[in-house]
């Protein structure tokens, strides 16, 4: 794992003096909330519904799990004894105090976190596939680049003032657990005809109120350009994104209104103007970068003899290895998704007591590592395969052994009108209710894979656009109205969902889900037909018939 | 209750600078953390003096994100036309143990 260097110790020290110093002025009134909010923006700090929210960096879902228990840490003392795992990785406390803000930073600090550009018009967390460095499929570690992309964007001079907020997604796997065509800079590693790695890369993808896929800019950019196409594209978008509009103002919006072949070739002059210079990256540096991200020293005898033998010998438990159990790179070792999605619950919360338990998980059988997905679950990405029925037994007294991954429950849900000051309609309920009604081990598995998300207002935290089934939460006439969306999709082959057709009051749209799902069961060409690819072969009208008749 | 219910008075709610508990405008001017001891404004003289005395507490940096909300009242009960505000006025819907809600619900056990 990326360990700090005094560079980046030094700066998250003096942005905490600075931070805390700037709280100080504000509650001693030396600084009004006009002057103050950029400034806690910047650092993490938001204004919500019921408090104040601390979003804190999981720089590409990464971590150990002596950060885990600091999160857990701050989840007791400070907060209401839970956090939010959120679609950007990260992880948001919902209830701290403005005046605690300082020494929260102060305890994140001790173990290598932050809370700096998780908000703000500036380069955002990157976010990576959640099985990087483990995944059976990966060409190579996405995480090095990551952290290559952090080093460069934090506190960039040219780029923190930028049109509106810019989010990188990085995969090194051809099937795409990162989203990576609905971020601003999407980037895949793969390898060159002459074998050197490189990346595709996509620009102007993103969801919000204008859905947009990534175009893809480059097929292949040398892995030592990485920083100097990147700085090339920011630069574009720096002097041709729009500032006077708000709504108007992200890449994606600059990419469509002028066109990917023009901007291409905007981008690409400008590459030629700075590529062999000081941000060309050398190659002895990406390799000091990927040493930190060496995999640990796996059992060269795990064989998962003893895995086989409880996979036949306990139900309960293959149903679960069958769903949550990722293929690993490493013969006899696999991938675990911890789902934060329990029956009923809430997607992404997580106590600070299942914190904790997680983090003795990760150092038990998990070489001290986690990951946080997108999807809003926890992963182990490192586990040996004949470890598998401990850590399950464990998670079921932890009450997080439900065996749902890619299921109908796995939903992603935004934080919604409980708590988001921008929303429309609650999300969270929706989801708990989906959550019971499809619930059964049974009904889940005979539907298969289908994910469903939620967003309680346009801005689309909650990815509906991309759900198989996307809901989204508005309001008319004071009333909470839901949008079915259907047929999206975030991966190789994303697609944006269409809108089915009028929406529901919040007492019908879990009837309406179930009217799509049964349909679906009825169509669908045999038991291996997922909803998304019954949904590409039949098109809207059967779903449309179901849901609103044929008038 | 219907969302679009007609509002018969307006409260001035605001969250607290220091720890962004959720407060209302009371009487005499002391920012109040149930919905109950809101101070109703009924008439624009009303309305007048409760937006003055938000101004003077902004100017003091004791509260922010200042609103003139909608309400009606049922009984006793002092009740958000919208629902963004009944939820902030109790806690999220679906954890009682949460928010102001919590805090209700200790008092009467």
């Amino acid at each position: 794992m990326y360990r700090y260097d005094e560079f980046d110790r030094e700066f998250v020290d003096q942005r905490i003096a600075q931070f805390s110093d700037q709280v100080r002025r504000r509650l001693a009134g030396d600084l009004n909330e006009e002057q103050f909010k950029p400034l806690r923006l910047m650092n993490g700090v938001y204004l919500q519904l019921h408090a104040y929210m601390l979003r804190v960096c999981v720089p590409y879902g990464t971590l150990n799990s002596a950060q885990m228990r600091m999160l857990a840490h701050v989840a007791r003392k400070y907060d209401r004894g839970y956090g939010h795992f959120t679609t950007r990785q990260n992880i948001q406390f919902n209830w701290p105090k403005l005046s605690d803000i300082p020494a929260i930073l102060e305890d994140l600090a001790s173990v290598e976190m932050h809370a700096i550009q998780t908000s703000g018009n500036c380069i955002r967390n990157t976010t990576a596939d959640q099985f990087a460095g483990a995944a059976a499929d990966e060409v190579a570690d996405p995480r090095p680049y990551a952290e290559i992309i952090r080093q460069w964007s934090s506190l960039h001079p040219e780029f923190t003032f930028l049109p509106r907020k810019f989010k990188f997604a990085i995969t090194g796997a051809p099937h795409d657990r990162a989203a990576i065509q609905v971020h601003d800079i999407g980037m895949q590693v793969v390898r060159g005809e002459d074998g050197g790695i490189g990346f595709k890369v996509y620009v102007g993808g993103g969801q919000g109120r204008t859905p947009m896929i990534a175009k893809l800019v480059r097929e292949f950019l040398p892995e030592e350009d990485l920083l100097a196409y990147s700085e090339a594209i920011l630069r574009v978008y720096n002097r041709y994104g729009r500032r006077d509009n708000k709504y108007k103002a992200r890449i994606k919006i600059l990419v469509h209104e002028t066109g990917i072949e023009e901007l291409r070739g905007d981008i690409e002059a400008e590459f030629e103007k700075i590529r062999h210079g000081v941000l060309q990256l050398p190659a002895e540096e990406v390799r000091r970068i990927e040493a930190y991200f060496q995999p640990p020293a796996f059992d060269p005898s795990a064989n998962g003899a003893r895995f086989e033998a409880k996979h036949a010998g306990d139900p309960a438990f293959a149903a679960w290895a069958d769903r949550n159990v990722h293929p690993h790179k490493v013969a006899g070792h696999a991938s675990v998704t911890i789902s934060l999605k329990p029956i009923g619950g809430v997607p992404g919360d997580a106590s600070a007591d299942q914190m904790d338990a997680v983090a003795d998980l990760a150092e038990t059988f998990g070489f001290d590592e986690l990951r946080v997905s997108h999807e809003q679950n926890l992963i182990l990405p490192h586990v040996r395969l004949d470890d598998l029925d401990k850590v399950y037994a464990a998670l079921v007294d932890l009450g997080l052994a439900e065996g749902n991954c890619g299921l109908i429950t796995d939903i992603i849900a935004c934080p919604g009108l409980d708590y988001c000051a921008l929303a429309n309609a609650r999300s969270i309920p929706l989801a708990q209710e989906i959550s019971n009604r499809f619930g059964s081990a049974a009904r889940q598995r005979e539907i298969g894979e289908l994910k469903i998300k939620i967003s309680g207002c346009i801005n689309a935290c909650g990815h509906h656009h991309v759900g198989h089934i996307g809901i989204l939460g508005v309001e008319k006439k004071g009333e909470e109205l839901y949008q079915l969306t259907l047929g999206g999709s975030a991966d190789e082959n994303t697609s944006i969902g269409s809108i089915v057709g009028r929406g529901f009051d919040g007492e019908k749209i879990i009837d309406a889900v179930e009217t799509v799902v049964e349909t679906y069961l009825k169509l669908r060409a045999n038991d291996n037909e997922t909803f998304l690819a019954a949904y590409r072969r039949v098109g809207d009208e059967p779903f449309k018939e179901a849901l609103y008749g044929t008038a | 209750m219907p969302a679009h219910a007609k509002a018969t008075a307006r409260i001035v709610t605001a969250n607290r600078l220091a720890d962004g508990e959720v407060v209302w405008l009371g009487h005499n001017d002391v920012w109040v953390e149930t919905i109950e001891s809101a101070r109703l404004l009924e008439d624009e003289a009303a309305l007048e003096a409760g937006n003055a005395a938000a101004a003077r507490a902004v100017a003091a940096n004791r509260i922010v994100d200042v609103d003139v909300i909608d309400v009606t009242r049922e009984g006793s009960a002092i009740v958000p036309v919208r629902l963004r505000e009944r939820i902030r006025a109790a806690g999220p819907t679906f954890r009682k143990d949460l928010g102001k809600q919590s805090q209700r619900a200790s008092d009467a056990a």
